[in-house]
């Protein structure tokens, strides 16, 4: 229970002064992602059929490397901008809350460095 | 966890039936959400019978006639009967709307009728206002000017006032608001569209001086960036106004005052 009057309440700790910057980085990484994503659905399905040898040396060129880097890259940070906000909806026990946000942060950092190393491998031994 | 479902003690039983009153073959069937602070039960759905020979068009004027006729213990707000003073906002055949501008023939079936989504209720179809209003009140809805006022009124070009049309006709009814996901979830800190409409209101008021601090206090990932473009506030408007469009307007300029 609490006697606090409602105005008080609602100003509570004050604005945040930010918001702005992961709004705006969602929508950039989004906008990033359309021609990625088209690109990679077209090469890849233009692969059809090809071997394991081609594939490498398609993934292993310079030019398909920086895109793949790219593509996961804005994918992994768009997912984590995303997931965010789905927690911070939905979960609002505040430990809970924490915990889930470096989970999810840790995962998204992590998957995206085994795609970007597996990129960098082909690049550079495939 | 956000709330799935309703609290057990929340949750409508049963409910009493009421035939209409008058020997009228043209009847309609009125589900009407019930609940009384008073005595500690559960709240229920009454079933009352309207003869519509009788009784005016609108959904108000039928509850006004149960109130009148058949069950005086109906409890719901209610003033202009016009659709400029906001206060009969209720949830009618599942959207949020004002009673008196909902014809009751725009109503297939039987006409249910639930107070405002998700606030808490004082009593039968009147939800607690409370908070929503401190929320209007966190916004400063009022003219703030640091130039020494006028002799007379403070001018505005026809084009700076065209930027107040779909923003003044507000009435503060909040069907709006409550029909919001993000404002059910998160209205604690989310400040929900009418409130975000109305400080849209002063920001893009050219006579208004504080459209910095305006924005500073808005922007924050709860009080505005709860909005996740859902659209319900401009689908159930019954001004058919667009508070997303004017929540969109302030997610614009806090990108553009960054440079």
């Amino acid at each position: 229970m609490s006697l606090r009057s409602p105005i008080g309440r609602v100003r509570g700790l004050g604005s945040a002064k930010e918001g702005v910057s992961h709004w705006w980085s969602q929508r950039m990484s989004a906008v990033a992602l359309v021609p990625l994503t088209l690109w990679f659905v077209a090469s890849v399905t233009s692969h059809i059929g090809a071997d394991h040898a081609a594939m490498t040396a398609w993934i292993g060129s310079p030019m398909t490397a920086g895109l793949f880097i790219l593509l996961i890259a804005a994918t992994f940070y768009h997912a984590y901008l995303g997931l965010q906000v789905v927690i911070e909806d939905y979960i609002h026990s505040e430990s809970l809350k924490i915990v889930s946000l470096v989970l999810i942060k840790g995962a998204c950092f992590v998957l995206a460095l085994i795609g970007i190393l597996s990129v960098l491998t082909l690049l550079f031994e495939g | 966890m956000a709330e799935f479902a309703l609290p057990a003690n929340s949750k409508p039983k049963g409910g009493q039936a009421h035939p209409a009153t008058g020997s009228g073959s043209n009847t309609k069937t009125f589900k009407v959400y019930r609940w009384n602070p008073d005595d500690e039960a559960n709240p229920s759905v009454d079933t009352y019978q309207v003869d519509l020979d009788e009784c005016g068009p609108m959904v108000l004027d039928a509850l006004i006639k149960i109130k009148n006729e058949t069950d005086s213990t109906l409890t719901f707000r209610r003033s202009c009967r016009e659709g400029v003073c906001g206060s009969c906002a209720m949830n009618i055949d599942g959207t949020n709307t004002l009673a008196c501008t909902k014809y009751i023939s725009d109503v297939e079936d039987e006409v249910k009728v639930y107070p405002l989504p998700h606030m808490p209720v004082v009593k039968d179809l009147v939800p607690d206002l409370t908070h929503v209003y401190a929320q209007y009140t966190s916004i400063e809805p009022w003219l703030k000017s640091a130039s020494t006022a006028p002799e007379r009124e403070r001018l505005q070009s026809p084009e700076e006032r065209e930027k107040l049309d779909g923003l003044w006709e507000c009435i503060l009814c909040f069907c709006c608001s409550t029909s919001c996901p993000s404002y059910w979830w998160n209205g604690d800190r989310y400040l929900g569209p009418a409130i975000l409409l109305q400080a849209y209101r002063w920001i893009a008021d050219s006579r208004d001086e504080d459209t910095g601090s305006r924005l500073d206090n808005l922007e924050d990932p709860f009080r505005l960036y709860r909005c996740h473009t859902i659209m319900n506030c401009t689908r159930t408007c019954p001004k058919s106004l667009n508070p997303a469009k004017a929540i969109a307007e302030i997610k614009k300029l806090m990108v553009e005052r960054r440079g």
